[in-house]
């Protein structure tokens, strides 16, 4: 049972910076905006928000720290892609390209330094339950953030007008625009909170999953991200299925290894990718059928003034 | 604002063409880096290695490197790259560039190429790589004194010669401790992704594992292993400020030494075509201090060191018996031959996993 355990908080751990980096690309792709620079986004904010928690000592510090870089990072995006309107995909590559450079040169000073990492919730009684309770009450901030967050994202976009206007955005920008909605303003902020979430996606990784900074840490969990909107149809409550399995085969597949299970490791190590696309096709056969992605996602807007 | 980003991303591009701006006379090598130079690791550990080069004869040459290159066909166009830029003499640090590296060389007969780790090649391209064996035999004498569960864990990369020789060299060095040792391995397919590393050691000790050892690059399972109060061996480079109670050694990659060598004789216009593969005797790498054990245990580990260094212990003696419990043949004398070391593709007895592929 013990064992159980272990392998569930792993998992949390895992899933935890994918579902943060995706829940604000998903809100971002809703509002019609293709941002590719999410592993850009994130790797910054890695490397600030180690940056700000040796530099303070604080873990929530750096992980503002991460929020702030990440949201700098997606103004930049948000200043060639709207602004200019380049086109979507260039930027967001670029953007990736930048921000795997800009965290080297962050970081530089800061490899090989060790921080106290995030502290995780104790509460007498019940943390101590078996089983459940170090899984429920006993997480680091970030993971109940995490939560939080696309909770808060799937009442946003199904539960409030604001969101509505959002997708409105997404599906038909030329008519939002019509019907007086300032459709770049609003892509901005949705581009802004998919840079903000991204950065403490990457945040996490230094602060929480692994305590110290390497370049390239990261390792492509911005792309999992991205790959994760796109197949859980750009849907909260799929992407939260598609985290936690992603996160969960990941991890079970190490420990299969561990037992000595005699399936090829290569395979093992592509299990993840498959088991959550099988998962999320089936899914979205399974509710609506077709495609739901935003109409308008990766168009260029340029207002008729 | 517009403005001042453009001129910033200017001045971005303008730094980097810097970095490979051209001095006429001198030598020009380049490096292919598998990882970033700062990754605490493999490709930190070369970097130094050309730092020091730069310290010994940076008057008459000059370095370019190009870092996180990923391996396979990809690794052409940046060796290509390098030769266009005149290198002369270019370093290809990891095994994956092995191809890449010997089809480059072969389209240009005149720039000389040195590949880490690999078994192919030319006129123009030498292989260089150290007998890591030997020190991961020392580890497993260690691991096996120092398991109270008798269970090892191992983080490989990939299943390739080098890895596998090295899990065998352990096994066989702790089954002279232990004969009942345990060793589970897992194979994290990637030689760099900290959260990967990291979550393949929770596994390996969530599973009964007290010693890890890996074969990735970066200092995440050293971690781990502190953080659990666990022990564990570094890799590549000293990564005991990461577990200061949990490093036990390390197998520490010192190029330096080769790099100045082959520098030199490329200079004097002796280089050649050549295959080294350097052992402790040749200060290819080196342990790390033995710490975290007992005396005795430190003494084995250094009188073990001693024994191979000066030849009279071969981490691969004869008998050896193969996971299907046949022995096997024996090329070398009374030891495995190099060619068998660096082709192996067997797990020895003791080992109760399959070895992926096989």
């Amino acid at each position: 049972m013990e064992l159980v355990e272990a392998i569930i908080l792993s998992v949390l751990a895992a899933s935890t910076p994918l579902l943060i980096a995706a829940t604000g690309e998903l809100v971002t792709e809703r509002s019609g905006v293709l941002n590719l620079g999410v592993e850009g986004m994130m790797i910054v904010g890695a490397a600030c928000g180690f940056a700000g928690a040796w530099l303070t000592g604080s873990i929530f510090i750096g992980a503002l720290f991460g929020i702030v870089a990440g949201t700098m990072m997606s103004l930049i995006f948000a200043l060639m892609a709207l602004g200019l309107a380049v086109n979507q995909v260039a930027t967001g590559l670029a953007l990736t390209i930048l921000g795997v450079g800009l965290s080297g040169l962050i970081g530089a000073g800061f490899v090989g330094e060790r921080i106290t990492p995030a502290v995780h919730l104790f509460i007498p009684g019940l943390t101590d339950i078996p089983l459940v309770g170090r899984v429920l009450f006993g997480e680091d901030g970030f993971v109940y953030v995490s939560i939080a967050l696309v909770l808060g994202v799937w009442w946003f976009l199904y539960r409030t007008r604001a969101g509505l206007i959002l997708r409105a955005c997404g599906d038909n920008h030329v008519s939002a625009h019509a019907l007086g909605y300032p459709v770049l303003r609003i892509r901005t902020f949705a581009v802004m909170f998919g840079g903000a979430c991204a950065g403490l996606a990457g945040a996490y990784l230094p602060l929480a999953y692994t305590p110290f900074f390497i370049p390239g840490m990261t390792a492509g969990r911005g792309w999992i991200a991205l790959a994760l909107v796109v197949f859980s149809s750009w849907r909260p409550g799929r992407l939260v299925v598609g985290a936690y399995l992603f996160g969960a085969v990941t991890i079970l597949q190490l420990h299969a290894q561990g037992w000595g299970v005699g399936i090829p490791s290569q395979f093992m190590s592509a299990l993840p990718y498959l088991a959550t696309i099988i998962v999320l096709v089936l899914l979205s056969r399974a509710r609506s059928g077709g495609s739901t992605a935003p109409a308008a996602l990766g168009t260029v807007f340029v207002p008729d003034r | 604002m517009r403005k001042s980003f453009l001129a910033l991303a200017a001045g971005l591009l303008l730094a980097g063409s810097i970095g490979a701006a051209s001095a006429a006379d001198k030598l020009k090598v380049g490096f292919i880096y598998l990882g970033p130079i700062g990754d605490l690791g493999w490709t930190y550990q070369h970097d130094l290695a050309r730092q020091a080069l730069v310290k010994e004869l940076g008057d008459k040459i000059e370095t370019t490197y190009l870092e996180n290159v990923p391996e396979g066909p990809d690794a052409e166009r940046s060796i290509e790259q390098l030769v266009r830029a005149g290198n002369k003499l270019i370093f290809t640090t990891s095994f994956g560039y092995m191809d890449p590296t010997l089809k480059v060389a072969k389209k240009y007969p005149n720039v000389h190429f040195e590949h880490a780790t690999g078994y192919k090649r030319n006129p123009n391209m030498s292989t260089y790589s150290a007998r890591w064996y030997q020190g991961r035999y020392i580890q497993g004498l260690i691991a096996a004194k120092m398991s109270k569960s008798g269970v090892l864990g191992y983080i490989g990369s990939f299943p390739i010669p080098e890895v596998v020789s090295g899990i065998n060299a352990t096994m066989l060095a702790a089954q002279t401790i232990n004969p009942n040792i345990k060793v589970k391995i897992i194979w994290a397919n990637t030689w760099f992704d900290p959260g990967k590393e990291a979550d393949a050691a929770k596994a390996l000790i969530d599973q009964g594992a007290d010693v890890i050892m890996q074969h990735t690059d970066s200092p995440a399972a050293m971690q781990i292993a502190s953080e659990r109060g666990k022990l564990a061996f570094g890799q590549d480079s000293e990564m005991i400020k990461f577990g200061p109670k949990t490093q036990l050694t390390s197998i520490l990659d010192t190029w330096g030494p080769y790099y100045i060598e082959r520098v030199k004789a490329e200079l004097a216009g002796t280089w050649k075509s050549e295959d080294s593969w350097g052992g402790l005797d040749s200060h290819m790498f080196a342990m790390a201090p033995y710490t975290n054990m007992p005396d005795e245990v430190k003494k084995m580990a250094e009188d073990a060191q001693a024994a191979i260094t000066a030849g009279k212990l071969h981490p691969f003696k004869c008998p050896i018996v193969g996971q299907d419990g046949k022995p096997v043949e024996c090329k070398g004398g009374d030891h495995l031959d190099d060619g068998q070391i660096l082709g192996m593709n067997f797990y020895v007895k003791g080992i109760d996993d399959k070895l992926p592929g096989k």
